[in-house]
Formats: C-alpha cells, structure tokens, sequence
C-alpha cells in the first residue's frame, strides 16, 4: 500500500502571517537599532559597537551562507526527501542581500577590529608585513565585493530558478539548478573560506589555521539547519505546511543537525589537537587567550553546550521525531552557535577575559529583526513549498524506514 | 523427523499478489495475536513493521553501549600504556593528557559501534542460517521477485491445525500451503 498524499488542501501560503512577521522583525530592528545607537553615543564609543557589529554579522552571514549550502547540497545529490523543506532553506539563503547592505558599517568598523594590520606599525612587525600585500584595505573591500557578489548571484539564482517553476512546472529549471549546483559548491567552498579568514581570522593577523574555513562552515551549516528546522516548526504552528511536512521530514532534518555537530566538533577538535601537539607559540597563542581567566569557562561552554549535550540529544530518533523536543533542540543550537562566534571573535580584542556588554545584545536584536523581516517578506512571494517541482510527490510521501 | 519418516511441519505459508492485501492481511494475524510468524516481501514495504506490530529494535542501545566502552577502552588503553605501565615522554607532553588520546579513543568508539551493529544484527534475526524450511516450498521462490508471503510458524502458541488453516484461507491470498520443516 502505498502512503495516501494527503496534503492537498494543505495551507502552503504565508499569507496574512508575512505581514505579522515582517512587523515583528521590523519592531525587534527598530528597538535593537535604537538601542544600539543610544549606547553608540553615550559613552560606549565606536570601538565596542563595530565589534559586537562584527560578531553578529559574522552569525547572521554564516546562517545565510549556511541555507545555501543546504539548497546546493539538495540539488547536486538530487534529493528527493527534501522538496518540501526547500523552500524555507531559499529564502533564508537569498537574506544575503540583506547581509551585503549590512556590510557596509563593517567598512566604517575596520579601524576598530582589524587595528592590528590597518595600524601603522604593522609594517614594523615582520610577521605581519608579510601579509600586508594581502590584508589591506582596499583589496579588502575588493574581494569582499566579490564574495558577496558571488553569493548573491548564487543565492538569487536559484531562489528565481525554483519560484519561476512554481508558475512554469518547466523541468528544465530543475535540470539546470542540478547542473549548476556542483560548480556553485565548489565557489561557495573557496569563497566561504577566504571569506572566514578576512572576517574573523585576519583580527589575529599573527594567527593562522588552514582548517578554519571548514570551522567557520561548519558551524554557519548547523546553525542553518538549525534555523531551517526551528522556520518549519514555528510555520506549523501557525497552521502551515502541516500535512506537507511531516514527522518523517523533521527527522531527516534532526539527522542532518546531529551529523553536523559531530562534523563541527571533528574539525573544532582537529584545530586544537594539531596546534596543541605542534606546540609553536605563534599558533598556540590564539588557543592560549581562550583558556585564560573567564573564556576558560566559555571555552568549556562551548565543548559540553555545542558538541556533548547537543550529541546525547539528539542521538536517539525519539526527540529527532517529537516536535517540541526538536525545536527546544534547534534553539539551543542557533544559540551555541551565537557563542561559538562570539568566542571566535572576542577573545583576540579583550584577551584578559570575558568583556561582555550590551552592545552585542542590542546589535543581535537589530540584525535578528532585519533577517526574519527580510525572510517574511519573502516567505509572503512565493508558496511555502516548491509547488511544481517534478519530484514534489516523492517529497511528500517520504518515509523513514 | 518423526518414527513413521514424515517431517514435522513447519507451518503455513500464503501468498499474495500485492502490497496492500499483505499489509491487511498482516494486520488481521497481528490482531488475531499470533507471534510466531512473519512477512516476506521482494522489497521493503513501507507501513508493513506497523501492520505486523514490530516494536523498536533494542539495536542502538547495544550500539551506544558497545560505543561507550570502546571510547573507555581507548582511553583507559592509553593510560595503562603510556602513563602507568611504561612512562614515557613524548614531545615533552604529559604523560597522561586527553587532546593526545582522543584520536584512538575515536577510533576504537566507531570500531566497538560498528562491530556491536554488524554482530547485533546478525545475533538478532539469527543469522547465519543456512537453510530454512521455506526454501522447501517452490512458490516461495517468488518471494524474491512478484509474491508476498505471511508464514504462520506451527510453533506458535495459538496454532491449531484446523483453525489456523481456515483463518488463514480468510485473509484473501492467492494460495496456501502447508511446509514442513
């Protein structure tokens, strides 16, 4: 017997509830902002504020980077299960636009997060002279240009491609998206991965680790799948998609949150096991600020909160299969991962020990508010799943074994 | 085998043509209350493990147990090796220090879970077996290309020669036929 499709007259359209988002995110914007901008002038001064700018936008960038991923991974292995969750992972993509214009404050910031090579007396040190050919600030600008150029094309491409063929059903679309998305996989790779260097591991310009593009993806791609899954479930909750995402989707994208957190703690750990037996101080140095004085204990944080306890977890299919759990499961997720930047990040400007301020609260909630904003707007364009999609059928009758 | 040199029998084995009447068919024997029989399908049917009322394997657990004490063995390995039994230092480490003992420790978590899973599986569905007494029935070789099966095992608490039969004829099979063991 064959599982019945019951999913027609499933509510597949955001509908009124786009506007509700695009409000709520445009409030949280407005008061993060405003806030922000408050403390911005009254005391704070600029240099905290461009660093807990940094932070955020290197969360938000990694989540939106981390969508693509999962829309290219979908095509090139031409999966079927994931038709129906697609979607969500597009419009979350396509944020980058978003992201691009909130670069440019990143810009007015340099002075403040990367002093260490835009000072003058970098061209003193040797170890960083070196480098100056490449960290600069103009071909900084440049090649940040190309990255977020390169992902926008990406992103908007294959956001299009799959709109167009909710009102086409043209095949085609999908056997181009197909073709295209091996090639974009490997753009995405060494964009992701020089972009990771310049954003966080150039405020160390002394520091140096080949493995941290694949750190700072890994994290952005948990960290999507953790956004996508907690989308899905706050959209059923509001009475949409629930007979066309099933138990059996939410599993899948259970499986992929706990394979990524195994994927993440196998390259935190190749990190920090290959400098910690390498013992040469120009590497160990970046791991040294992170076991003294109060990042100890985040660093700490980080190894039980984004790996052990996320791995117990969500190890059995039971919670990867309950909806509540799964969910409580996804918060926690995007929240570690906030952290996981934060520790990247600003230990290399406060290395004496945790200086948290509200800043990086503030700024979180503008740039939380303008990317779900973004996102409910978007999600109102287009149906929810991708309505003419040749192997949409097969996506909806999907089950686990 | 019996004094008079007939075999004992088996059970029965019915036949069906399609998907839906064995998934039916297998909800009225699980209802019935049967526990000694089982379906044989060409390919994986999807709904039948809840039609025939198969609970959740205990698999995982062995795994996650197996793994746990592989991840200890590695580590306690290391220990009695390099820290207790014959001291030595390398690259002026520690003698004993976790960063340096998670690779094996890794390493022998996934052996003890892999091994645990391939062993386990085999221990439970009572592999390797080299002959069971459905391959006595010519029909049965469809199994593997167009039939559906339901085989009730004689052994079963509830068998009972005349019954069974007649219940089984019920279910609406193509055919049915007695196997011996």
């Amino acid at each position: 017997m064959h599982k019945e499709i019951r999913a027609v007259g499933d509510n597949r359209s955001t509908g009124e509830l786009s506007g509700k988002i695009v409000r709520f995110g445009v409030i949280l914007a407005a008061v993060g902002a405003a806030a922000s901008l408050i403390l911005l002038f009254t005391g704070t001064g600029a240099e905290r504020f461009f660093r807990s700018y940094l932070v955020n936008f290197a969360y938000f960038l990694s989540l939106s980077l981390g969508a693509l991923f999962f829309v290219l991974i979908q095509h090139v292995t031409g999966a079927k299960w994931s038709i129906v969750v697609r979607r969500v992972a597009e419009v979350l993509s396509a944020n980058i636009g978003l992201l691009a214009i909130l670069f440019i404050p990143m810009i007015l910031g340099m002075g403040y997060t990367y002093h260490e090579w835009l000072t003058p007396d970098a061209a003193e040190d040797p170890a960083i002279a070196s480098k100056l050919g490449f960290l600069n600030r103009n071909f900084f600008i440049v090649r940040w240009v190309v990255y977020l150029g390169i992902w926008y094309l990406l992103t908007s491409w294959f956001y299009r491609g799959s709109v167009r063929q909710d009102e086409t059903g043209d095949i085609l679309l999908t056997l181009r998206m197909k073709r295209l998305s091996a090639p974009s996989l490997v753009l995405f790779a060494l964009t992701v991965t020089f972009a990771s260097f310049d954003l966080l591991m150039s405020i160390n310009p002394r520091w140096y680790s080949t493995i941290f593009g694949v750190y700072y993806f890994s994290g952005g791609a948990v960290g999507a799948f953790a956004l996508i899954t907690a989308a899905l479930i706050f959209l059923q909750r509001c009475g949409r998609l629930g007979m066309s995402v099933t138990t059996e989707h939410l599993h899948d994208m259970g499986k992929l949150i706990f394979a990524f957190i195994v994927f993440w703690a196998y390259i935190g750990f190749s990190q920090y096991m290959l400098i910690w037996y390498g013992n040469i101080p120009e590497e160990t140095e970046w791991f040294l600020h992170r076991q003294t004085g109060s990042w100890t204990p985040v660093s700490w944080f980080i190894l039980f909160g984004h790996f052990a306890l996320p791995f117990l977890g969500l190890i059995s299919r039971i919670p990867k299969r309950a909806k509540g759990a799964l969910a409580v499961g996804a918060a926690w997720v995007l929240f570690v991962h906030w952290v996981d930047i934060y520790w990247i990040a600003m230990p290399e400007w406060y290395p004496n020990g945790v200086a948290f301020h509200l800043l990086d609260a503030t700024l979180f909630a503008a740039m939380a508010g303008l990317f779900i904003a973004a996102a409910g707007r978007r999600l109102g364009k287009a149906s929810l799943v991708p309505e003419k999609d040749p192997r949409l059928a097969d996506s909806l009758a999907f089950e686990n074994f | 085998m019996s004094g008079d040199g007939k075999r004992k029998r088996y059970g029965y084995l019915v036949e069906f043509a399609d998907v839906s009447s064995i998934i039916e068919a297998a909800r009225r024997v699980r209802d019935e209350g049967y526990v000694k029989w089982d379906c044989h399908t060409p390919f994986p049917v999807h709904g039948l493990d809840g039609a025939m009322g198969i609970r959740m394997t205990i698999l995982p657990w062995i795994v996650f147990g197996a793994g746990t004490a592989g991840f200890l063995t590695g580590i306690g390995m290391q220990w009695w090796m390099n820290a207790f039994d014959y001291a030595y230092r390398i690259s002026g480490k520690p003698f004993w220090s976790i960063p340096a003992n998670i690779p094996v420790a890794f390493e022998m978590t996934v052996l003890f879970a892999a091994i645990s899973a391939f062993i386990g599986m085999l221990g439970m569905n009572r592999l390797p077996e080299y002959h069971h007494p459905l391959f006595r029935s010519e029909r049965f070789r469809r199994a593997t290309a167009d039939r559906f099966f339901i085989a009730v095992e004689a052994d079963d608490p509830l068998f009972d020669e005349e019954k069974t039969l007649a219940f089984l004829e019920s279910l609406g099979g193509t055919a049915i036929e007695e196997v011996e063991d």
